[in-house]
């Protein structure tokens, strides 16, 4: 009991992150038609967003952008009131990579509709065989 | 194959799991990641770089080098989009007219063709439905709305959320619009595909070549405080300059690609009428 | 100018690649200079960058000028060098041999070729001289996905779908790796290997640390093809388009090879690595079984290039049982492996390039006679062929005696068994092509006497030829001049841990 409280009520963006990571990775490995494994691959990609994200908050902590004063008279900067900028530029990158593979994917899934007709993973392997 | 992945995945997400228990609590301010190397990018960003948004900062200058290949990613993206999909002789020889006068549909089967510069016929497809007008005059005064605030975003990032990537998606939604709401002959005519290729191209060009600048005026690859040497400015506010030059160089490129992939995906490669 | 060769080295190719695609769309012809230029001066710079790092040892150079670990940094030492100048040889030479091809077949989209073909080339490279975990993970995602594109332009009925099994399985190996990294980053703080390097020894017992290593280990085995992880391997490297299968199939899976053996030394030292007898041991019986069921997989094979993938994944268990054996040798033998084997299946998979244009197949059938009609090309495939096996004085020979030397010193006698057994594997699957590409089998009874006098040389195109020739002499020097690579390599490892 003691360890679920620790561990789980102070890490459960963790734990939550990880549980839809495995629902994107699941579909992406056991589902037939390819657009679902499309889409588990985008599930997958974006929990692993998310878990990035959350490395960097900060309880009480606003957007890095840090406050100025227009024309000089800075005051000194205190990092625990901004976020951890770190992870948010990681994903900005993560993110860009996610939409480029889905992208290319859907080039691919096209074409294998144009030649085959079809989306289903087990359908394409007759056709293919039967080729 | 379903007992397979249910076996893989059961086994990845307990190892996952059960490595959180060494992990710092959600939101502790003492965690490593907070405490090693980003306090240095929130104290000093504003000093070293006049920008006071520090995720453009960190972005554009203390990882530009990163964020050059991922501007590079989105374009090897396009590009293949392009490479598999584009078919520039299309198969079909039927070819459909639509007189926009009288609303009349011609059938030509065979060679024979209409010339594209006729103003009374325009060319459409079997699936062609006619178009509403709300939706029409609706998007085609929003575009320049759309257009604006993405330059906004783009030029704006340094004081505010936003950036190179941010506007440059929304900069290709505004022609994306159009190929939504009219069709995609209407777009591909206000943005042809060879200017979307070489701005795709000029965008990357961009980012590379200010770092490459930097390296011919004697600093490292992407170290802006060389263009101190040929602008009018201090180093501090080098940066800044050049921090904004990557992120125009980052906007039109993602814009291009954006329209790009749009292009390809929802015709084929055919460049016909779209979705 | 040359303090920036390392930038220079991937920047070079990054330009011309954005130049090209850019012309493409004005005007055609000049995109194929621009594309040699691209691959030329990379390669100049790698090996004025090898004999720097040879005269000064380590070179680090900070991007943007920011220190690390608040900015990027690449790192060079003598293995780095050695490799990068491998994956400009190859892009280079495969570029010039396979040019003519790549105009013919691509005529309408070569722009978007070359350009995806330099970006590929910009994505390794920077894999191999990079000092920060991130930014190997964005590079990596540069390779594979052009990767991908380049794979799908080939046989119109097979390609896609291999290349979209290729998707599925390297996102899933990137997104590891990504994991991996950034169970690292929760941990330490940083990204930067030498940082993480230094901030690990407190850190070894933690569950989370070990779990960061597996994931980060899974997925680069899935992307280098390691058994059982390699089925999108066979299928993506026989239907890509030759152009891009003899500039893949050498450069990708062993640049993932190294990046394992960078993490294994550089990032987690050898002493966490290694501090689990069971784990390590385990790991070569697995080398094992990848090397005898690539032996035998490529045994049943019919279809050459099938049978030429499955030899890659056995060549993949030697350097993953080599790695993980433990010693100096074995990692050194392993690392000259790397190096070895990107110039051999280079020169396998360009000469049967060359050979597909004489022959209407790629089974073993299809290659009668093709030593009458060929025979410059078919003696460099049988130099290829040799030096997988191992013969002397080809460098398949010397990395595999390294690798003996280092399993005898570690005692794993399993792996020299297996070793032995697979180089004899690996004589039938070259001999059974080389006897029916020597005899003329006569078809039919009725134009016996005709048999011999039709077959005319019909020699390879000069373009193809000289760099095939060129390639398989190299491979006899690499083999001449194994003893000072070792040396060279050696030194790295030794200085990282290893005993």
């Amino acid at each position: 009991m003691d360890f679920l409280l620790t561990h789980l009520v102070a890490k459960y963006n963790f734990w939550l992150y990880i549980i839809l990571m495995m629902i994107g990775l699941y579909a992406m490995i056991a589902k037939n038609n390819l657009i679902k494994k499309l889409v588990g691959m985008n599930i997958f990609q974006t929990a692993i967003i998310l878990f990035y994200v959350s490395i960097g908050s900060k309880r009480g902590g606003t957007i890095p952008i840090v406050e100025h004063i227009a024309g000089g008279g800075e005051h000194a900067i205190n990092p625990t009131r901004y976020v951890n900028p770190l992870p948010h530029v990681l994903m900005l990158t993560a993110i860009v990579v996610s939409v480029s593979t889905f992208g290319v994917a859907l080039a691919l899934a096209i074409k294998i509709y144009q030649r085959y007709k079809t989306l289903e993973e087990d359908e394409l392997l007759t056709r293919i065989r039967e080729s | 194959m379903k007992r397979l992945a249910l076996l893989i995945v059961i086994l990845s997400g307990g190892l996952l799991l059960y490595a959180t228990k060494d992990f710092p609590s959600w939101g502790d301010p003492n965690s490593p990641a907070s405490t090693h190397v980003s306090p240095r990018y929130l104290e000093k960003s504003l000093e070293e770089t006049a920008v006071p948004n520090v995720v453009t900062a960190v972005l554009a200058d203390y990882r530009g080098y990163d964020t050059m290949f991922e501007t590079t990613v989105i374009f090897c993206a396009g590009v293949a989009c392009f490479m598999l999909l584009r078919k520039f002789e299309p198969e079909e020889r039927d070819l459909y007219y639509r007189h926009i006068p009288t609303g009349l549909t011609l059938h030509i089967k065979g060679e024979k063709q209409i010339p594209s510069t006729s103003k009374e016929f325009e060319k459409i497809d079997a699936i062609w439905t006619p178009y509403d007008f709300i939706i029409n005059t609706v998007s085609r005064f929003l575009v320049p709305f759309i257009q604006l605030f993405a330059l906004y975003v783009i030029a704006h990032g340094h004081h505010s959320p936003g950036g190179g990537f941010q506007g440059g998606v929304i900069l290709g939604a505004s022609i994306i619009v159009l190929a939504v709401a009219f069709n995609l002959r209407t777009a591909v005519r206000r943005f042809g595909e060879k200017i979307d290729g070489i701005m795709s191209a000029l965008g990357v060009f961009i980012y590379a070549g200010v770092g490459a600048f930097c390296a011919i005026l004697g600093a490292e690859f992407l170290n802006y405080r060389a263009l101190a040497k040929i602008l009018p400015v201090g180093k501090v506010m080098a940066r800044s300059h050049g921090i904004l030059a990557v992120e125009i160089g980052v906007g039109i490129a993602v814009m291009a690609v954006m329209i790009c992939i749009y292009n390809n995906v929802a015709s084929e490669g055919k460049f016909d009428e779209g979705l | 100018m040359t303090g920036n060769y390392p930038a220079l080295l991937v920047t070079v190719p990054l330009l011309a690649a954005f130049v090209i695609y850019g012309c493409s769309w004005l005007h055609k012809r000049s995109c194929l200079f621009m594309a040699l230029l691209g691959l030329t001066i990379p390669f100049a710079i790698s090996v004025a960058l090898l004999k720097k790092v040879l005269i000064n040892g380590h070179i680090s150079y900070h991007l943007g000028g920011w220190d690390p670990p608040w900015g990027i940094a690449y790192e060079l030492d003598p293995i780095n060098a050695i490799v990068l100048v491998a994956v400009t040889t190859v892009a280079l030479v495969n570029l010039i041999a396979t040019s003519k091809e790549i105009e013919t077949r691509f005529s309408d989209r070569r722009g978007a070729f070359y350009a995806l073909y330099l970006l590929f080339v910009v994505g390794l490279l920077g894999i191999v001289a990079t000092g920060d975990l991130f930014n190997l993970y964005v590079l990596l995602e540069i390779a594979s996905i052009t990767g991908y594109s380049l794979i799908a332009m080939g046989d119109p009925a097979r390609a896609p779908l291999s290349s979209l099994n290729y998707v599925f399985m390297g996102t899933i190996g990137a997104c590891f790796y990504l994991l991996g990294v950034g169970y690292i980053y929760i941990m330490t703080g940083s990204l930067n290997m030498a940082d993480v390097h230094v901030l690990l020894p407190p850190l070894y017992h933690s569950s989370a640390i070990v779990v960061a290593f597996i994931f980060c280990l899974v997925g680069v085995m899935i992307k280098m093809g390691f058994f059982p992880l390699h089925s999108w391997l066979p299928n993506a490297y026989t239907y890509a388009p030759s152009p891009a299968t003899s500039l893949i199939a050498p450069l990708m899976t062993k640049v993932m090879a190294y990046v394992m053996i960078r993490l294994m030394i550089s990032v987690f030292s050898p002493k966490f690595v290694f501090s689990s007898i069971a784990a390590s041991n385990a790991v070569v019986w697995l080398a094992c079984l990848a090397i005898v069921m690539g032996a035998l997989m490529a045994l049943a094979q019919r279809d050459v290039r099938r049978m030429l993938t499955y030899i890659i994944v056995s060549e993949i268990g030697y350097i993953v049982g080599g790695a993980w054996i433990g010693n100096a040798t074995a990692m050194s033998g392993a690392v000259l492996h790397i190096i070895n084997d990107v110039l051999m299946t280079f020169c396998v998979f360009l000469s049967l390039g060359a050979i597909a244009r004489s022959t209407k197949g790629y089974q073993i059938e299809n290659f009668s006679g093709l030593f009458k009609k060929i025979p410059v090309t078919m003696a460099t495939f049988v130099v290829s062929g040799l030096s997988i096996i191992g013969i002397p004085p080809t460098c398949g020979f010397f990395s595999k005696w390294y690798l003996i030397l280092g399993a005898i010193e570690g005692g794993h006698y399993g792996f020299i068994v297996v070793l032995l057994l697979s180089s004899l594997i690996n004589i039938i699957l070259f001999f059974r092509i080389f006897e029916e590409a020597f005899f003329v089998y006569p078809k039919t009874n009725a134009v016996h006497t005709e048999g011999e006098a039709s077959i005319a040389i019909a020699e390879t195109p000069f373009v193809t030829l000289i760099p095939l020739v060129l390639t398989a002499i190299l491979l006899i020097f690499t083999g001449i001049y194994s003893g000072s690579l070792i040396a060279l390599i050696i030194k790295p490892v030794v200085s990282a841990g290893l005993l």
